[in-house]
């Protein structure tokens, strides 16, 4: 009787999206073509390619799903997007150049980094406002929030810091310096680790939350690559906070690191320079964006392989999966 | 005479920013620097885009000031660098009074001979670091512990663009030297690159530098006539290689040989430390706060001055000190490594205080491809195939 009932609330859901209910829209920004190709997350078929504007980089999703939103860096504003159509809503201000963003966990404001100016821009997406502008180091990239969304992180690839950005304030509450041109910033989903990497230096600083102390720098070693080219780059961490994965840009790999002991397992060979990397919502799948093979790699993350690469649109940079 | 403290005002402005409001600084290291630029007497260029700017090397300096104060401003460091311009002549008392008022980083823009003298008259009481002289005795011979050289060697530039041109099957080389004594360093470098990596010299020839003004009127008029004439009658060559430091007759060369053939060095594809086009591994954002701060495009001596500061800064942030001593130990040291926009780290070579970097090969417009090239590799660091490596340095400390 039970899953009769289920059934039946099913049943007009599965009507209304006219496709399998585990499948998710998976959206790449292709930083030279312009577009974003999107793909279907169970079949690893490409659904379409759609224009969003002049050099699409940062790439995130509302949590409801309902709205899209693509740092159009030479356009020097955030474009929105209805997912299912990838027609344009609306735009947002975002300062000069963005270039990675990120959404509060409530889904509203969104924190993006201005790379030309120093600056880390507050926009709410509701009134479509700059709320505050928080001068930061130089390059400011990587944008990472807490998962009760009190801190944000930037990084700023010139001056190598880990700037730590109060969300009610604005104002900065610490600084950790990590190691040459840090790149990205990701929580655990408990929040007491906080994951930066650094392209140039080569590691991944484990950082406290809590004393913004570093704890364990994670290094990398890839027999038969040349050191200069392990380059770490995007990070994420499963909801379990088990499995850590680190793409490392021009060696073609993904680093898998044990999220307990942060010591690395393995290195999974994916496309080349390998970027930016979105769990779908069930974790069963990671994708990868490579951007100088133009392709995507899905790795199965129970498994910890590689089983597919996807070919999308020129040099793919980032990448998002719809939660529903 | 020109002389100025830029860095101060930008330090201090920054302190009343949000950033510190709530954090109580402590008192503000400041980290003293000079950059001294050595100007000589010589014509102009035969081309006037090359024509020399008023602030060339001082813009680059600037702006490595600017970054440095951004990071600063959360370490509590304040950075400044004083301006000098000297002739040759007055090179060595304008290095005496920036000694004199305990500056002991000195960014020097000279050319070889005078970057050798300065760097002998400063002694241990200061550190040089060399944004201009590419000659290969500064890193050889004659080298000396003071100095860091930023600029790549003549033997770097030589061994990027070699590399390349390997990659390209054009192993036969036509060697066209200036009459100067630096275009045959230069040209020196060129050969000892073919050696080591497998290409062929079929002849060389020496382009006489007769004197007299560079353009004239109608000049190109000649320049086609005598161009062709001068490169016919070669042994089968794959590409024409110049060497013209002094910027005599390069620029006239493509398009004009005898045989149609590409040309390269010092002019056509020209290894550089930098391009005013280049955009990859962040360099859009460089390019960006430079053209800002200078409404003109980069040249090779604002990279490198600025690469220079950068160096002093990233070790005052790594150290969390001002003191001259400590900076330089750690700039010296095995853990120094600096980001300069060409993908990986830079470092500093302990056997000739080289600083390690990728070359870019650059036509007129856009980076054509950076060396080392990937088939390269080597034992320690691939950018070590790049110039005068560890076992066959001529340099003692």
């Amino acid at each position: 009787m039970r899953s009769m009932k289920r059934l039946l609330v099913l049943a007009p859901a599965m009507v209304l999206l006219a496709e399998p209910a585990l499948a998710n829209r998976v959206f790449v920004s292709n930083e030279k073509g312009n577009d974003v190709t999107v793909l279907d997350s169970e079949t690893l078929e490409v659904i379409g390619t759609y224009p969003v504007g002049n050099r699409p980089r940062g790439i995130t999703i509302s949590p409801d799903g309902t709205e899209l939103y693509v740092c159009a860096s030479d356009d020097n504003l955030v474009r929105v997007f209805d997912p299912n159509t990838m027609e344009e809503m609306h735009t947002l201000p975002s300062g000069p150049d963005p270039e990675l963003f990120v959404l509060h966990p409530s889904g509203n404001p969104l924190y993006i980094a201005n790379e030309d100016d120093n600056l880390v821009t507050v926009v709410d997406v509701k009134s479509k406002q700059v709320l505050a502008e928080i001068p930061v180091g130089v390059e400011p990239e990587g944008m990472g929030v807490s998962p009760d969304g009190k801190i944000v992180i930037n990084t700023s690839e010139t001056t190598n810091m880990a700037h730590f950005i109060d969300t009610d304030t604005f104002e900065i509450v610490a600084n950790v310096l990590v190691d040459s041109r840090p790149r990205f910033a990701e929580f655990n989903h408990d929040g007491t680790k906080l994951y930066v990497s650094a392209e140039i230096g080569g590691t991944i600083s484990v950082i406290d939350p809590a004393t913004q102390e570093i704890t364990k720098k994670i290094t990398f070693e890839v027999p038969g690559v040349l050191p200069e080219a392990i380059q770490p780059v995007g990070v994420r961490v499963t909801n379990d906070g088990k499995k850590v994965f680190v793409a490392l840009g021009p060696s073609n790999r993904v680093a898998v690191i044990d999220g307990e002991t942060d010591e690395v397992k393995d290195y999974l060979l994916v496309g080349q320079r390998v970027w930016q990397m979105a769990f779908t919502p069930d974790e069963k799948y990671l994708f990868t964006t490579n951007g100088n093979s133009n392709d995507v790699s899905v790795i199965d993350v129970a498994a910890e392989e590689v089983i597919k690469s996807v070919q999308v649109g020129q040099q793919p940079w980032g990448v998002v999966v719809a939660p529903n | 005479m020109f002389k100025g403290i830029i860095g101060l005002l930008v330090g201090a402005s920054a302190l009343a920013g949000a950033a510190l409001a709530q954090q109580p600084q402590p008192e503000m290291q400041l980290i003293r620097a000079a950059v001294l630029r050595v100007d000589e007497e010589r014509l102009p260029p035969i081309s006037r885009l090359d024509l020399p700017v008023e602030d060339q090397g001082f813009a680059g300096a600037r702006l490595a000031i600017e970054d440095n104060d951004t990071t600063g401003r959360f370490m509590g460091q304040d950075f400044e660098a004083v301006e000098v311009i000297a002739s040759p002549d007055t090179a060595g008392a304008e290095l005496d009074k920036l000694l004199a008022e305990g500056i002991q980083f000195v960014v020097l823009l000279a050319d070889d001979r005078t970057t050798l003298a300065l760097a002998d008259q400063a002694g241990d009481r200061a550190m040089l670091l060399n944004a201009r002289a590419r000659g290969d005795n500064l890193r050889g011979a004659d080298c000396r512990f003071n100095t860091i050289h930023v600029a790549p060697s003549h033997a770097m530039l030589a061994d990027g663009l070699a590399q390349f041109l390997m990659w390209k099957n054009w192993p036969d080389w036509l060697l066209v030297t200036g009459s100067h004594p630096e275009d045959e360093a230069l040209a020196a470098a060129y050969r000892r690159a073919a050696a080591k990596f497998g290409a062929r010299i079929v002849e060389e020839r020496v382009f006489e530098d007769t004197g007299g003004a560079r353009s004239t009127d109608s000049g190109h008029v000649q320049v086609q006539a005598q161009m062709p004439v001068f490169t016919q009658r070669a042994p089968d060559y794959d590409v024409l290689i110049a060497t013209d430091e002094s910027d005599v007759f390069a620029p006239y060369l493509p398009y004009l040989t005898w045989d149609p053939r590409p040309v390269a060095g010092s002019a056509g594809l020209v290894p550089r430390s930098w391009h005013p086009a280049m955009e990859a591994w962040g360099g859009m954002q460089f390019q960006n706060r430079f053209e800002r701060l200078a409404n003109r495009p980069i040249r090779e001596e604002d990279y490198q001055a600025w690469l220079a500061l950068r160096i002093v800064g990233e070790a005052a942030t790594r150290t969390q000190s001002a003191d001259p001593a400590e900076l330089r130990a750690f700039i010296l040291s095995p853990q120094f490594d600096v980001a300069g926009f060409k993908g990986q780290k830079l470092t500093v070579r302990d056997w000739d205080h080289q600083v390690r970097q990728p070359i870019l090969l650059t036509t007129g417009l856009l980076t054509t491809s950076v060396s080392p090239q990937d088939q390269y590799l080597h034992q320690t660091s691939a950018l070590d195939t790049l110039g005068i490596d560890r076992p066959e340095t001529e340099c003692s400390f």
